[in-house]
């Protein structure tokens, strides 16, 4: 991509309320994707206090300053970014080192965002859980979001709140990724469906992922799914939430018709075996 | 879903649970959604009562108010099941006392009863 920036970045907020639903995944295999698309994309970690984008992304042992020192002026904004290996539309960027916990104020957030989407297409800031300063701060710079939620009572429960305090924000469009979806539970309705999630948050729904092992060994890798792992099918889904992000007209998944695994499965043991693809 | 819920659905002995789950959340967004607590929603029902009493004679058992939520907006839903008009102000009391006890409301369904709450909404009892 060019230098040229014609149109002003996505600040997009990926969030959940609750912990552990996929906000770190999704923003890692988001911004690969958006990467891959030939978007110039800044992931934020703005949970400083138990960091993790890092180590999703294999970028762990990279990481020397952060968005702190760029503040303090004790380094430069692109010393402080962490271009990834393989792909380098996307560099990620700590918020702040775990050990110092009481620095960043929703001010300093907004600084630091607006100098990083200077140069970006795409920043995505992977929120922290629960709903008090670390959201306030990393909801501060936001102007729109993505709020992941899984269909289970308390994921939907929280992401509600979310929902509510987004709202009053006045972050718009808000929308929403349902993820770890079981399409034989949700067949014998001993799972929330896909309507009723979207009915009861009332959000534009922007991507299904289903739930699916290889997520789990591409963490284990510090390899997003977005990267290598095209037989998936949760990374055609995120994939499918990046293309659909950029305005592209991308049908919604059936969870009901995707074999779960099976291809995925297959391409494994043929890229175990060979050492291909 | 193990062979024993499979049979107690089969019996319609008991709802799926993704079923349950959605209804249980309606009704937690609800309240949380309004930030009215069970007990202040409890105080708030029992003072509705009293006031709609004053006009007509309801019965309590059946009388059910609760938030609903659709779309993000949240309702006020009160259903009151109405046995009769109060006659006079002056036989309020006496009414009271008596027509209750004589006449229960599943022999004599009065004409201009609203209608009948569906069985799950008079189940739903705030927690």
């Amino acid at each position: 991509m060019d230098a040229v920036t014609s149109a002003p970045a996505r600040i997009i907020l990926i969030c959940s309320g609750k912990g552990g639903v996929g906000k770190t995944t999704l923003t890692a295999n988001l911004g690969i994707a958006l990467a891959r698309l030939g978007e110039r994309t800044v992931v934020l970690d703005a949970d400083f206090g138990l960091r993790n984008l890092d180590l999703l992304l294999g970028l762990e042992n990279r990481i020397v300053y952060t968005a702190q020192e760029v503040l303090a002026e004790t380094c430069r904004l692109d010393q402080a970014l962490v271009k990834h290996k393989q792909e380098p539309n996307l560099a990620l960027l700590p918020a702040g080192n775990p050990r110092m916990l009481e620095w960043l104020t929703p001010e300093d957030m907004q600084k630091i965002v607006a100098m990083v989407a200077e140069r970006s297409d795409f920043v995505l800031i992977d929120c922290p859980a629960g709903i008090e300063d670390g959201f306030k701060n990393a909801a501060a710079a936001a102007r729109e979001a993505i709020v992941i939620t899984t269909p289970e009572v308390s994921a939907v429960r929280d992401a509600d709140r979310v929902i509510g305090l987004l709202n009053t924000r006045g972050v718009e469009p808000v929308q929403l990724v349902l993820n770890r979806v079981r399409p034989k539970m949700m067949a014998s309705q001993e799972m929330l469906g896909v309507e009723d999630v979207t009915d009861i948050l009332a959000l534009p729904l922007v991507g299904l992922v289903v739930e699916d092992e290889q997520v789990i060994v591409s963490t284990n890798r510090g390899e997003p799914l977005t990267l290598n792992g095209n037989g998936s099918p949760a990374a055609r889904a995120y994939q499918n939430i990046a293309r659909r992000l950029r305005g592209e007209d991308v049908p919604m998944e059936d969870p009901s018709k995707q074999r779960r695994g099976l291809r995925a499965r297959l391409m494994n043991r043929i890229r175990k075996t060979t050492g291909l693809i | 879903m193990t062979l024993f819920d499979f049979l107690q659905r089969l019996l319609g002995r008991q709802k799926p649970s993704g079923t349950m789950a959605k209804e249980r959340l309606q009704l937690v967004l609800a309240h949380d959604r309004s930030d009215l607590n069970p007990e202040l929603l409890e105080q708030m029902r029992r003072e509705i009562l009293e006031v709609v009493q004053r006009y007509v004679e309801i019965d309590i058992e059946e009388g059910d108010v609760s938030l609903e939520t659709e779309d993000r907006v949240t309702a006020l839903v009160a259903n009151l099941p109405i046995r009769r008009a109060r006659p006079l102000p002056a036989l309020v009391a006496a009414a009271a006392a008596v027509g209750m006890a004589e006449k229960p409301p599943a022999e004599d369904p009065p004409a201009f009863a609203l209608p009948h709450p569906p069985e799950e909404e008079a189940e739903r009892e705030p927690d």
